[in-house]
């Protein structure tokens, strides 16, 4: 390789770390480039902000307590699609973290080191089916199978508790937050064990020389030190739920009412979003209360990963500045 | 003097490195037994086959027998000797997510005491015993961590003694340490054979001649010499031996 | 002898615990077998000439006298494959340009800033970005809400921050010596980034402009605000425009069976080609960094 002999080049080889006219060009470059992130996060909510501010001024914050819809008389309000988010991600969570966990905990502690890798490829092909497939999948195959076996025999068992009662819809939240349990399975258990793998060996040891069986030294040792990390990872799965689109759209079947049964059907932020945006016409209180959805859905799925991020990044951090 | 402990041809490897070869060694009872040794000569490894922590590590293995009053541990299971050795490590490791109390209390708990009443009374002995009570009694409720280095390891020694083992397996518990806290403990190990049969492994001498009434010299992954430590430090018969304590190298 | 039961039962439930932590395993193998099973299964049936050349059919299922064409997806699989590259090109040569900044420069609170904000907008939910778009293209260009263009910038949008990292990751696994040999030549430091660090970081690169790819291959709701979906051939960037995620999409929630069967057909293709470019990520990625992320 031929180096140019520049004028710079004497120079840089004084302080290799001078900066050229050509070095503050790329840095600016480059630096732009980073901060057209931020620009676009920005502009993001902006944007929203403005589509959204005709909805705002009809309805203020009643918007949020609001259980209207009602695109002919221009009355909106959220709190269907709040509540049916929220249900749908508590199902997935409910469902979702323990199997994660059991899978973190078995690929991290017990899994031999032959078969973690190939384990940890193969869970994380689950992230790669895309979200519509999964409801394709959902509307074939789980559906059926949850309304004829798993619904009727979660009524019989349970059917005391106000969620199991009433008419069973082939879909409903629960189909739906199924589906986002197994969506889930690949952040949450991804992003825990490496939490597990971050535990340093000396505290699994420490439990082990006490007398602990391996699963008390995974309980008292492994688990209460990764907690944050776990944490965190409970969180990005609470945060993929949340915003999930496609696959929940196609099973809860898109009702925009309140029920206290799990198995009637229902709607969520993000599928009103899939499922109305289309039919609003620019500057209208319906696309106006459609985007203030999606607002809403933007800023608490931001507050989600915010803390989540934090959580794992000190987590993570913290075992970093710890190794020796 | 009876004897407590013993390897008997003890072999062990790290995947297909092998790490100690052979290794023969009586540990007497209500004695301390010091192994020194340069960096690399096998001696961790060695006190961790004694309670069965080195199997723990992903592809090691170990050949040989390790009799506990005569029975041999690797027929038992693991976690019943476990509880009958414990062990200190080199790097305080107290758990830190568990208050300076729960560390100690936490072998009691895993062994089902409930009882708040004695739980407190083996935390304090514990502690007494570690020489730290005096240090943290009024700050049971700390994280462990909250404490100095010195006092942590001192708070790993407690943990350790409070699950009633037989005997205490040391490995380097003063090498992140600065004196005064290495002085300290090196106190607690003289008191705490009178109670227990203690083996610490170290790579410094002086302290070896200070605790131990027996000391081992490994090199290698071989045990080269082992005998009374005022003999072996002042007429050792080998030249290995004699060229370790005399810096030579290591 | 009170302590000889416990004992067992701490053994016991170390060995329950165990067989649990398996079955966690299973349990996710499941879906996953299953998912696989039924789109190739279904799928394959329709994946015939036919299928990536034509358009789709006229809605049928099949009846006492009626035959059903079977039609196919050829002009989603151009839009994706438009959608798809048009997108990376604005992409990653953004996020890469990002990347070198965040791994080059990287110091200083906007620096964390910028690398903090790109891992949570990899976390915001795809939709958002697409109704981003959709509201941008409301306010600023009305005519070309659901466009070729459109669906793209959803898309780049979605990529731009999981590329800047990846790329960042990637040029952060250079070693520093590297750098210093070449920069101690007295070569100024852009010219070592271009050629000398972006050189020896390139399957890094390249593994995570392919997972960018796979991310957002699939990507459904974006679509639906912003490509829109077209029935016929199309590659004008200011016209809507098909896509295989919006076929499966449009099709499985149809009552017709031939409908149905190309929603099928599409998943395969789609799963196929995401699986390929996971995989051919993970191939580049294999002796890279990630058996380093996993032993720790």
């Amino acid at each position: 390789m031929v180096f140019p002999f520049r004028r710079g080049t004497r120079r840089a080889l004084l302080h290799p770390t001078g900066s050229s006219w050509g070095d503050l060009l790329f840095r600016a470059g480059s630096g732009a480039a980073g901060f057209a992130i931020l620009a676009l996060l920005a502009l993001l909510a902006v944007v929203l902000a403005i589509n959204a501010l005709p909805s705002f001024r009809a309805f203020g914050f009643g918007f949020l307590g609001s259980t209207a819809w009602n695109p002919v008389r221009d009355e909106f309000g959220a709190l269907p699609f709040i509540y049916g988010t929220l249900i749908t991600s508590a199902i997935a969570l409910l469902l979702g973290v323990p199997v994660s966990l059991g899978i973190a905990i078995f690929v991290a502690e017990l899994s031999p080191g032959s078969i973690r890798v190939p384990l940890t490829y193969v869970i994380e092909l689950l992230a790669a089916v895309p979200s519509v497939v999964y409801g394709l999948w959902g509307l074939f195959v789980l559906v059926p199978l949850i309304t004829t076996y798993v619904s009727p025999a979660l009524q019989g068992a349970l059917g005391f508790l106000p969620i199991f009662q009433g008419q069973i819809y082939d879909r409903n939240l629960f189909t739906a937050g199924v589906i986002l349990a197994i969506m889930i399975i690949p952040t949450v258990s991804a992003v825990s064990r490496d939490a597990l793998l971050a535990v340093p060996q000396h505290q699994r040891e420490a439990a082990l020389s006490l007398g602990a069986t391996r699963w008390e030294s995974i309980r008292i040792a492994v688990l209460s030190y990764a907690r944050s990390g776990i944490f965190g990872a409970v969180m990005l799965g609470f945060g993929r739920a949340f915003g999930e689109t496609m696959a929940v759209t196609m099973v809860i079947g898109n009702r925009n009412a309140i029920s206290a049964s799990w198995f009637a059907p229902a709607q969520t932020l993000s599928s009103i979003i899939a499922n109305s945006a289309r039919e609003g016409a620019a500057g209208s209180l319906e696309l106006g209360a459609i985007v203030e959805l999606g607002l809403v859905l933007m800023l608490v799925a931001f507050l989600i990963n915010v803390f989540a991020r934090f959580m794992v990044w000190r987590f993570l951090g913290k075992r970093e500045g710890g190794l020796e | 003097m009876t004897r407590k402990l013993a390897a008997e041809k003890v072999s062990a490897w790290y995947g297909p490195k092998k790490a100690i070869e052979d290794i023969s060694l009586d540990f007497e009872e209500h004695a301390t037994t010091a192994i020194i040794g340069p960096s690399g000569c096998g001696k961790s490894t060695l006190i961790r086959c004694l309670n069965r922590l080195h199997e723990t590590v992903p592809k090691a293995r170990v050949e040989g027998k390790v009799l506990l009053d005569d029975k041999d541990v690797y027929a038992d299971d693991p976690v019943a000797v476990r509880r009958r050795v414990g062990m200190v490590f080199q790097k305080a490791n107290p758990f830190p997510t568990m208050s300076v109390y729960d560390n100690v209390a936490a072998a009691l708990r895993l062994n089902g005491v409930r009882d708040r009443g004695k739980l407190d009374k083996i935390v304090k002995r514990s502690l007494e015993q570690a020489a730290l009570w005096d240090e943290v009694k009024d700050y049971l409720g700390k994280p462990g961590v909250s404490l100095s280095g010195g006092q942590q390891q001192r708070l790993c020694i407690a943990r350790a003694l409070a699950a009633e083992p037989e005997v205490l397996l040391m490995d380097e518990p003063c090498s992140a340490l600065d004196p005064i806290a290495t002085a300290k403990i090196e106190d607690l190990i003289f008191d705490l054979k009178k109670d227990y049969t203690v083996v610490i492994v170290t790579h410094n001498m002086q302290q070896a001649a200070r605790v131990a009434d027996t000391t081992a010299f490994m090199y290698l992954g071989h045990l080269i010499e082992v005998g009374g430590t005022r003999e072996l430090f002042e007429r050792p018969r080998e030249t290995l031996t004699e060229s370790y304590i005399t810096g030579r190298f290591g | 002898m009170i302590r000889f039961g416990r004992d067992v039962r701490r053994r016991l439930k170390d060995r329950v615990m165990a067989v649990l932590a398996l079955a966690c395993v299973a349990l996710a193998l499941i879906p996953l077998g299953s998912i696989v099973y039924t789109v190739v299964v279904r799928g394959a049936s329709v994946v015939n000439p036919e299928f990536f050349t034509q358009i789709q059919p006229i809605p049928c299922s099949p009846g006492a006298n009626l035959t059903c064409t079977q039609g196919g997806i050829g002009n989603a699989i151009v839009g994706t494959f438009l959608l798809l590259g048009l997108s990376s090109a604005i992409a990653i040569p953004l996020g890469l340009l990002a990347g070198i900044y965040l791994a080059e420069y990287g110091k200083g609170p906007l620096v964390f800033a910028v690398r903090f904000f790109a891992d949570v907008m990899t976390g915001l939910p795809s939709i958002v970005m697409g109704l981003f778009i959709f509201a941008t293209f409301q306010l600023a260009f009305p005519g070309f809400v659901f466009s070729a263009i459109a669906g793209a910038l959803a898309l780049a949008v979605i990529i731009i921050p999981f590329v800047a990292r990846t790329s960042e990751e990637a040029l952060r696994l250079v070693p520093g010596s590297i750098r210093e040999a070449a920069l101690a030549l007295g070569v100024p430091k852009y010219r070592v980034t271009v050629r000398v660090v972006l050189s020896s970081a390139r399957e890094g690169i390249v593994t995570g402009a392919l997972l960018a790819m796979a991310r957002v291959g699939g990507e459904t709701a974006p679509l639906l605000l912003t490509a829109g979906g077209n029935s016929f051939y199309s590659v004008r960037l200011d016209q809507p425009i098909a896509a295989m995620s919006l076929v499966i999409y449009n099709f499985a929630t149809t009552p017709y069976a031939n409908w149905n069967a190309l929603a099928w057909g599409a998943a395969l293709l789609l799963v196929v080609i995401m699986l390929g470019l996971s995989i051919a990520a993970r191939f580049l990625l294999r002796h890279r960094f990630h058996e380093q992320r996993i032993r720790g």
